[in-house]
């Protein structure tokens, strides 16, 4: 998934809501709003996956707090970082043979 | 014309006898210390069948807003009374009541704050929330009180506000107080609040929604936005729409602030509460001698009307602003921040000055309110601004 680094013309361009757009009250009027809601960016590390030594065990899956390892048919795709807080249980939970995860500190992939 | 029935109440019966009229769906109290008799002789009505009310009796003050809110999610008309201390419990829960924009309506009985330790009126309690964004009422005797509640259910709930209130009378003064109360009959009461209907409710699983979620930088600065909207338009055009059809169905009429004798007036007392009463005495011996003093007793003080108060107030010499409670801010009461700020735009100013007063029950006698004037007409005379803006009236030195 492509990294999604905000930039202050970014979010003026993408014309967030006004006030008077909002429901009153802070009101969220639809269930499941919370997976369009990005709070991956404030993230110092990034885990960085290597498909070749995964053997789709599904640990990582099974710990991540945030749901952001991404499984399809039972074998892992790869990290949403859209929502991933990079807290690096994936790479601690990672059996000690495979070390599948590496944290990589998120000044690496600045303007990238 | 409407039905009329002339009982004598005190102000917690008056009040305890609207909730009854106005039936809400559900009220959670608490009886700490400070609070009033209003929630007591309201449980008697839940004890004898006489109102639909779910009573949830709580362990605090907190949790007693903290229920009403919940019930009010859930999307029942929801109300609870306190004072005093009690209130100061509830304050961060009344944020959030405004934040959510729910209509929740509350009596509040006006009573000191410790320490030291009192029980007696002052304004200090509802002032201290007066920032927390609830429409805030006052009233200056009995009647008032029961007309203020339920005109009060009207301006909350009207989609333009959904706001909570706080409809305040003094602590005693009112409270324990017996007057004649001209009463309107259950079936009008309702005919007037109308039917309540929520934004929202909680229990609507078809509709699933979320309340109180988190906003950070991106979005709290617009919702707080939105909260001040009706502040700033909403309420007091809907509070002069409610009044102009309160009078003409109950024959009083109140407006958002009563202008006494105000028509040719030089020196006036701007004040809110049951001192108001006092002062129309006081005013109406002055014009017996020629005198031309007014009054303006403010009933909302949240919104406050200052656009209509400079108005009001724009050919007066000189105006004394009484205060019932002390903003520990160097510079006098709230009430007289408001009102200088109000008149501040005026290309020519009346001079102000403040007046503390009967904090802790200290009665304020119609003594004190002639030396008021006299004070108002010696600064009117010399056109010059005191060098003692603030005074505190009644207190030994």
């Amino acid at each position: 998934m492509a990294t999604d680094v905000k930039s202050k013309k970014d979010v003026e361009e993408k014309k967030e809501p006004g006030w008077k757009d909002l429901p009153i009250g802070g009101l969220i009027e639809k269930p499941g709003t919370s997976e369009a809601y990005k709070t991956g960016d404030w993230r110092t590390q990034r885990p960085v996956w290597d498909s070749e030594k995964c053997i789709n065990c599904l640990i990582c899956w099974i710990y991540c707090p945030d749901s952001a390892v991404i499984v399809e048919d039972g074998k892992v795709k790869g990290i949403d970082l859209d929502h991933c807080k990079g807290c690096g249980i994936c790479a601690q939970e990672c059996p000690p043979k495979c070390k599948a995860y590496t944290m990589v500190n998120e000044s690496e992939f600045r303007g990238k | 014309m409407a039905t009329k029935e002339r009982i004598a109440l005190t102000g917690n019966e008056a009040t305890a006898m609207a909730m009854k009229q106005i039936n809400p769906d559900v009220c959670a109290a608490y009886p700490i210390t400070p609070a009033t008799e209003i929630m007591q002789i309201f449980a008697t009505y839940v004890a004898d069948g006489l109102v639909n009310t779910e009573l949830v009796t709580v362990e605090s003050e907190h949790s007693a807003m903290s229920a009403t809110i919940g019930a009010c999610c859930a999307g029942a008309r929801s109300m609870t009374a306190t004072s005093s201390q009690g209130l100061a419990y509830m304050f961060e829960m009344l944020y959030i009541a405004a934040g959510l924009r729910l209509p929740i309506v509350m009596p509040m009985v006006n009573r000191a704050l410790s320490a030291p330790i009192n029980i007696h009126c002052d304004h200090g309690d509802s002032m201290g929330t007066r920032d927390a964004g609830w429409i805030q009422i006052n009233a200056e005797n009995v009647q008032e009180s029961y007309d203020n509640l339920i005109m009060a259910m009207r301006i909350a709930e009207h989609p333009e506000v959904q706001l909570p209130a706080m409809v305040t009378f003094d602590g005693f003064i009112i409270s324990h107080a017996m007057e004649p109360v001209d009463v309107i009959s259950d079936a009008e009461v309702q005919e007037f609040i109308g039917e309540y209907k929520p934004r929202f409710s909680l229990l609507d699983i078809d509709n699933p929604i979320t309340v109180g979620a988190i906003d950070f930088n991106d979005y709290y600065f617009e919702h707080r936005r939105a909260i001040a909207e009706p502040m700033i338009n909403g309420v007091l055009k809907v509070a002069e729409e409610v009044s102009d059809e309160f009078a003409k169905k109950f024959g009083r009429k109140y407006g958002i602030f009563q202008e006494y004798r105000m028509d040719d007036a030089e020196v006036a007392i701007v004040v809110l509460g049951s001192a108001a009463g006092t002062a129309k005495y006081v005013i109406d011996e002055l014009r017996q001698k020629g005198i031309k003093a007014g009054m303006i007793k403010i009933r909302l003080f949240r919104p406050f009307p200052y656009k209509q108060l400079a108005e009001a107030l724009k050919d007066v010499k000189a105006v004394a602003v009484l205060d019932r409670s002390d903003a520990l801010a160097g510079m006098g009461g709230p009430v007289f921040g408001e009102v200088r700020s109000a008149l501040y735009d005026l290309p020519v100013r009346p001079i102000t000055t403040n007046y503390v007063y009967g904090l802790g029950g200290r009665d304020i006698t119609l003594d004190h309110i002639r030396g008021v004037y006299g004070d108002l007409l010696s600064i009117a005379n010399e056109d010059k601004v005191p060098a003692n803006l603030v005074t505190y009236l009644g207190v030994r030195e």
